[in-house]
């Protein structure tokens, strides 16, 4: 103990490490032999807390050190960096970091840390100008992986047990240069929280599967084999390559390391493929809900709903703008916004197309088929002039973007859960809307049976013009969903409208629960055919099930039994 | 007295044949119209949008130097709209409508391939600028963009260079047509001969305009857990990548995990894509925005003040890349060989294009191959910042000649290295 704040004092902080390891040692057997003392323990901590403080001023990076960080190629500046972390210069950590996020610039021998406006010499820390044509550090992959793993592996040092469950946490996975196991080692021992103890332990385990204790490798197989972590499978299987183990049993006892994991893994792939089906179902039933209402509940033969969904995402797109332009702080929640806006957008001009067209063409089909086709095509056009043929971007709000990471394999993005919950409120409201409100009645009571509708009083052209800007107006909110996955073009409700009618036809015309079940389940199955075949035979196979399903059952998953199908 | 009144009424034909054909010669000898046929909607405009403009930028540079031979050049834009027997008609329109001297155009290899009996039939000149499969050697055709040999080869080295994270397993993700299934079979190929077995190598192709990646990002995580450093060769085109990066981004896919080289994505491409989650992922390409040199500030400084005075919607963030500076080198060296020729003839120009040299903003003099109708071209490799730009991590020490025959399938080695007549 005292020769280890002696060393410290001299200022040589590895000295002072292996001091207080080996007296780390000599306590934990103190602590076997006498008394449980945590209290030693912490205070060897905060003993070592105070000595890297300490050792901060005695012995920043050298000019030296800096400068074989900053310049040369990738493998001298990898060995800097281990000799670094082995000496658990946490001084380096502003530097290291420096470096990885670009922010240093060399000339000659010169090292500038450049801070949006400030500059700093990094060899004497004062504020200087900037020199001209001076050399960006371009850090690839394998230097970005090293130095991160080297801030991490510092950070296991710091005084914040939030900062030291990070750091573990990133070296999960990163294969340790010699340098960084010897201080991973050494924090291990001195760890105190045991959540952090535990990843450093799988973390020196992955190192340890190469030692050349048979023991020690056997310890770190099952180390690895306890966790569902992917990353872990790979470094073992890496090891049943030619020129991994040799040793028949450490051999087996990675097999079954191997085994266990990959059933772990294997419930959660299933999960994420019932996710991902279920992700692109709600797509789908967003896209079909609109039409189950125009073509199911109406008998409008609607092509131009795609172009709905296409003027709804555009006007998603005007709203993001509008929040770009005057309400930058606030643009996180333009979405709040964006999705009113493009339900009345849409359903007006649903209204305005039922008034204008549809209206003198009911109970034509072929023509109605025509003309909507005709407006669609319009539709298409207006949208190229007044925004260009070019996709328009529509930025995520960043709460979107990013995942939720449910287990090391299983990660669902924020994306596609907020659309799965969007399509069920959407299917929700509107399924209230039918079946309790009084529009609702009316909209029901006028395609079941017009002419008693209207003999008992009600407004039936009304009731029609209300119900098409209904159904358009959750094309509208489609298209605010489609724009936060997909690309924005005039082209956009093109690749979507077959899906619509698919979905429709599929699930029976004139039910709304049909519509569900049918696009839950063509997402599922397509994403489970995707898997198996790939994603463009997947398209042929579903459209072959839909045909062959329609010969055998044309009325559809579920048939309406009402009178106005005859 | 039949016969000659006929023989007067041909001759009255004839003569306002002529006459029509001259007004036309008369026409058209104030300019020199010249072809651009880029995709402006449709899947494609993502990326073919901008080179129109450039082709346009650079024709209005050489118009503000006196022209070619003293005369102005006219250009004559065209939609072929992602369309790839549009782009057939249109480039038939330029040719025997409008009869251009040269076209600049194309993106995708099925648009190039769908003009070429066009071009071969009326004798067109086509300047071609973007990296390609290779296995093609058109007499009336210029490749400005890089062959498998400038391009996808030195990526893969690379990848599997330590210094590039020593990959052993491959991904090849592409769009499903000529391009990337040509690319990929080079590319297997080549992987074959490195020693790498087909059990290391998962080949998915996706359809033109997909955006649901969901699938095909699991699977890729699914596949590089088994074991061996991953790496992935996307060779998916056209507006595809930005839900793929996308999806790459939210599924916590990282580049120091699992690199993924794109060879059809540049700065433009990641316009509209947040490229934070993506710092590290890589393109191979001739050329990069990033690079350092005056020729490049100066071009970039000329792109960046037309936009500005063209109004383009994209002024506010003017982006150059690889497929605009081709099409740039392209439109100068034929200038070029006009000159040197005295003539647009599409035979006598050809001619004089061999040898051609440009001093182009990748730093280098390119040189078109006196043969081989391709341009020498470093190569280079970037990694993206967080800041949509590309690190050149690596590249070529200098220009290297193309091999529009990749010896990596049977059979090439055969082929001469110059078109057939």
């Amino acid at each position: 103990m005292h020769t280890a704040t002696k060393t410290l004092r001299s200022g040589s902080l590895k000295e002072a490490l292996k001091e207080i390891v080996k007296a780390n040692r000599i306590i934990n057997k103190l602590n076997c032999m006498i008394i449980s003392d945590i209290r030693i323990k912490k205070y060897l901590v905060s003993l070592l807390l105070f000595g890297i403080t300490f050792a901060q001023q005695a012995m920043a990076l050298t000019p030296a050190q800096q400068i074989s960080l900053a310049t040369g190629d990738n493998d001298p500046r990898i060995a800097a960096l281990s000799h670094v972390s082995e000496l658990g210069d946490v001084s380096a950590v502003n530097f290291l970091q420096a470096l990885l996020d670009d922010k240093v610039k060399t000339k000659g021998n010169a090292i500038y840390i450049v801070d949006d406006t400030t500059v700093t010499d990094a060899l004497t820390g004062k504020a200087t100008t900037l020199p001209d044509a001076v050399d960006d550090v371009v850090n690839n992959n394998q230097m970005r992986d090293e130095l991160s793993a080297t801030i991490a592996s510092l950070n296991l040092l710091s005084k914040d047990s939030k900062v030291r469950l990070d750091a573990a946490k990133s070296l999960l996975g990163t294969d340790p240069s010699a340098g960084r196991l010897t201080l991973i080692k050494k924090v291990e021992k001195i760890e105190t929280e045991s959540t952090i103890k535990d990843i450093l332990e799988q973390v020196s385990a992955s190192i340890e599967i190469t030692d050349n204790d048979k023991a020690v490798r056997m310890a770190a197989v099952k180390e690895l084999g306890d966790s569902a972590n992917p990353n872990n499978k790979e470094i073992l299987s890496s090891r049943l390559e030619a020129d991994g183990e040799a040793d028949p049993e450490v051999k087996a006892a990675i097999r079954l390391a191997l085994r266990s994991i990959e059933s772990n893994m294997a419930i959660y792939d299933k999960i994420g493929q019932v996710f991902t089906g279920l992700s692109l179902g709600s797509i789908l039933l967003l896209a079909a809900l609109g039409l189950a209402v125009t073509y199911g509940l109406m008998g409008v033969i609607n092509m131009a709903h795609g172009e709905m969904m296409m003027i709804g995402a555009y006007a998603t797109y005007l709203v993001q703008d509008i929040f770009q332009h005057y309400m930058p702080n606030y643009f996180q929640w333009y979405l709040l916004l964006a999705v009113p806006f493009a339900f009345l957008v849409t359903a007006l001009v649903g209204v305005i197309l039922e008034k204008l067209v549809l209206r003198h063409l009911y109970g034509r089909p072929l023509e109605t088929l025509l003309a909507t086709w005709g407006v669609s095509l319009m539709l298409m056009q207006g949208v190229r002039s007044l925004f260009g043929a070019q996709n328009v971007s529509v930025e995520n709000p960043a709460w979107m973007s990013g995942s939720l990471q449910l287990t090391a394999n299983l990660i669902l993005p924020y994306n596609r859960i907020f659309i799965i919950v969007f399509a069920m409120l959407v299917l929700m409201m509107l399924w209230l809307m039918i079946t309790k409100t009084r529009l609702g009645l009316f909209i029901r009571a006028v395609t079941q049976n017009r002419g008693m509708a209207s003999c008992t009083g009600v407004n039936t052209s009304k009731v029609d013009a209300l119900a098409f800007g209904l159904g358009s107006g959750i094309a509208g909110l489609a298209g605010v969903a489609l724009s936060q996955i997909g690309n924005v073009g005039p082209a956009l409700g093109q690749s979507y409208i077959v899906d619509s009618f698919m979905v429709v036809v599929l699930g029976g015309v004139g039910q709304l629960a049909g519509a569900v079940y049918a696009a839950l389940g063509l997402g599922i199955v397509s994403k489970f055919l995707e898997g198996i075949a790939g994603a463009v035979l997947a398209k042929i196979f579903v459209l072959v099930i839909i045909i062959i399903f329609i010969q055998k059952r044309p009325q559809g998953l579920f048939a309406f039994k009402g009178r106005s199908l005859d | 007295m039949q016969n000659s009144r006929f023989i007067k009424s041909m001759t009255v034909i004839a003569a306002s044949i002529a006459i029509m054909g001259t007004s036309q010669i008369a026409n058209a000898a104030d300019t020199i119209k010249v072809g651009v046929l880029h995709s402006l909607s449709g899947t494609m405009a993502i990326s073919e949008t901008a080179l129109k403009e450039m082709a346009l930028m650079t024709i209005d540079e050489i118009n503000k130097k006196g022209g070619v031979l003293g005369k102005q050049l006219e250009p004559v834009v065209v939609d072929p709209a992602s369309d790839w027997p549009l782009f057939a008609t249109k480039a038939r329109q330029l040719l025997s409508q409008d009869k251009v001297a040269v076209t600049f155009g194309c993106w995708t290899s099925v648009s190039r391939k769908s003009v070429l009996p066009v071009f071969k039939e009326l004798n067109g000149l086509l300047f071609y600028p973007v990296q390609y499969e290779g296995e093609e050697l058109e007499k009336n055709v210029f490749y400005t963009g890089a062959a498998p040999n400038q391009q996808a080869i030195p990526a893969v080295e690379y990848l599997m260079s330590k210094k590039g994270g020593s990959a052993k397993r491959f991904v090849l993700l592409g769009t499903d047509y000529v391009y990337p299934r040509t690319t990929n079979k080079i590319l297997r190929a080549f992987l074959h001969s490195k020693g790498i077995t087909d059990a290391d190598i998962m080949e998915e192709y996706t359809p033109f305009g997909h955006s649901d990646y969901q699938t095909i990002v699991a699977n890729i995580k699914k596949f590089a857990a088994e074991g061996k450093k991953t790496a992935v060769i996307s060779t998916i085109n056209g507006d595809s990548n930005v839900p793929f990066y996308k999806e790459l981004g939210n599924a916590g896919l990282k580049a120091k995990d699992v690199p993924v080289v794109a060879f059809s994505v540049g700065e433009e491409e990641l316009r509209g894509v947040d490229t934070k989650p993506l710092v590290g992922e890589l393109a191979a390409w001739n050329y990069f925005m990033s690079v350092k040199n005056p020729t490049n500030a100066a071009w970039i400084k000329e792109w960046s003040e037309y936009a500005k005075a063209k109004k383009l919607p994209t002024a506010d963030k003017p982006l150059t890349n690889d497929p605009m500076e081709a099409t740039y080198i392209g439109i100068h060296m034929w200038a070029q060989a006009v000159e040197k020729a005295k003539s647009t003839d599409t035979d006598k120009v050809i001619a004089a294009m061999a040898g051609q040299t440009f001093k182009a903003p990748d730093g280098f003099v390119v040189e078109m191959d006196p043969k081989n109708h391709h341009l020498h071209k470093p190569v280079m490799v970037g990694e993206v910042k967080a800041d949509g730009q590309f690190n050149v991590v690596w590249k070529t020490p200098g220009p290297i000649k193309a091999q529009p025959w990749s010896p990596y399938i049977e059979g090439d080695d055969k082929k001469p290295d110059e078109p057939v007549m």
